[in-house]
């Protein structure tokens, strides 16, 4: 076997995964806000599914991201915003799995029984508002991660490709 | 050799539309109450969505068959009979019913309607069969998962009905509509509540080697290795340590899924009529993949080809599957 390394290997060793990289946040914060509105304003359906977990509080852990989420789906005081991992505010309910797999369930790709099976994705917390928040992003058809693109223009829509790319692999 | 009706789960009106696009001929759902086995939080039909959904179906040439597949409690009976005569204003094809109560409301006031026996009535004799055939008019029984394809075919040339086995999904064995497992350990009954492991009184625990451990009702029923495929919280499919086995055992069943792919051209010639998918509680993608999956599946069998089905193992509890007690009595 050859195991001579590549050129540029070792530059690569020296990389910090992506998730250890220091952040500024506050300029996701307005951007993140937009994105739920539009969601709470194309998909009114998903927060009646929520029912009474629409004042639940999720901390959506992206495990290979420099971030979390936190998510409070109430429509009258919509948040979702990015949180740092060591100081995640009270929550009810946390999600945790990497950026490629939540992706996949946000477009309807996975099914999420299967891959909490695979134990790719960890839920800690209220079990049953995190079952309500599956079910009602579950019947929401098309794609959020469409909207939200669209949202963006023709940057946003770029933007979506390589995700998707990075999340399903090429030609999705 | 029968048709094969490819009657598929619906959790979501937007599963439903995914399972009609997909080829269900008929498509399986119940409301946002207790009248329904899968009685599960953010799931399920309110009335505006079936009536949408049924029209949606029909418009397809599919056919929407509506659960009340559970048992009314003494002085409940009203919720029951408003949602059989709910479902017959908004135009379903069939009820699926178990009690017996319900199925006398439904073949006195609704005689034009269908009706289906659920698997939660436990029907697995000809006897207890032709009962409900001649006391409701019964059209459809779905046999309990308990018995091996030769035993299916001579329950067929006994019963003046037709058959509907489940092909795939949870591999249920308890004695349907009789456990009581988890109205032990929540006080909530799985039977009249329709919900078999309450989602509120579900907790997962992992520890900082990873190990997990599930608990209902603050009783530990699994725990799995940091390394382990995991299941559903039900007690049936728990792991329990005890003098003999201390490093824990599958007491009842282990987290497997029922998969007949194989077995559909015998199934078909023994005279099974419908084929279930099981699965109201899981995503689209699911409901997609296994639809359309089986829908190949069941054309080719018609067509005398030889089935070709795309491996569903990733969709399966602990990504295992069995054949069971349909391909032998010792699956176990």
């Amino acid at each position: 076997m050859n195991t001579t390394p590549a050129p540029g290997d070792a530059i690569k060793r020296h990389l910090p995964d992506l998730a250890d990289l220091p952040m500024p946040l506050l300029p996701l914060q307005p951007v993140l806000y937009r994105i739920v509105r539009r969601v709470a304003a194309l998909h009114p359906e998903l927060f009646e599914r929520l029912g009474k977990h629409q004042r639940t509080s999720f901390v959506i852990d992206l495990t290979d991201m420099p971030f979390a989420l936190h998510l409070r789906p109430y429509l009258p005081s919509l948040i979702l915003r990015a949180v740092k991992r060591d100081r995640l505010p009270a929550h009810q309910a946390s999600i945790s799995g990497d950026f490629k797999t939540l992706m996949r369930l946000l477009d309807a790709d996975e099914d999420g029984d299967a891959i909490f099976f695979s134990r790719d994705l960890l839920i800690e917390g209220d079990t049953e508002a995190i079952v309500t928040l599956r079910n009602a992003l579950d019947d929401v058809e098309g794609s959020i991660a469409e909207d939200v693109a669209e949202m963006f223009g023709a940057a946003g829509r770029l933007a979506l490709t390589r995700l998707r790319e990075m999340a399903h692999g090429p030609n999705h | 050799m029968t048709t094969g009706e490819l009657v598929c789960p619906a959790g979501t009106p937007a599963s439903l539309r995914t399972a009609v696009d997909a080829g269900a001929d008929s498509v399986y759902c119940g409301y946002q109450n207790a009248t329904n086995a899968r009685n599960f939080p953010g799931l399920n039909f309110t009335p505006d969505e079936l009536g949408r959904a049924v029209k949606y179906a029909h418009d397809k040439g599919a056919k929407v068959l509506l659960a009340l597949n559970t048992y009314p409690p003494a002085g409940g009976f009203e919720l029951w009979k408003d949602a059989a005569d709910l479902g017959a204003k908004l135009g379903v094809d069939a009820y699926i019913v178990a009690d017996m109560g319900v199925c006398d409301y439904i073949a006195t006031t609704h005689p034009d309607k269908r009706l289906h026996l659920s698997v939660q009535a436990a029907a697995a004799s000809p006897d207890a069969i032709r009962y409900y055939v001649e006391k409701f008019g019964v059209k459809r029984v779905v046999l309990p998962r308990i018995l091996t394809i030769p035993e299916i075919r001579e329950i067929k040339t006994e019963i003046p009905c037709e058959i509907e086995t489940f092909i795939f999904g949870n591999h249920g064995l308890m004695v349907e509509g009789r456990c009581s497992l988890t109205n032990y350990a929540t006080g909530l009954s799985t039977n009249m509540d329709g919900v078999c492991s309450p989602a509120h009184l579900v907790e997962y625990d992992r520890d900082d080697a990873g190990n997990m451990s599930t608990r209902l009702g603050g009783f530990t029923i699994d725990r799995f290795g940091a390394e382990e495929n995991a299941g559903y919280p039900t007690i049936c499919k728990g792991r329990y340590c005890n003098e003999q086995h201390p490093e824990g055992y599958y007491a009842f069943e282990e987290p497997i899924s029922l998969n007949l792919s194989r077995l559909l051209p015998d199934l078909m010639d023994a005279g099974v009529n419908a084929f279930k998918i099981e699965g109201r509680q899981r995503s689209r993608a699911y409901v997609r993949k296994v639809v359309s999956s089986f829908r190949e599946a069941v054309d080719a069998v018609r067509a005398g080809r030889e089935p070709n089905l795309a491996d569903l193992v990733a969709l399966t509890e602990g990504q295992k599957q069995t054949e069971g007690a349909f391909q032998t009595k010792k699956w176990r």
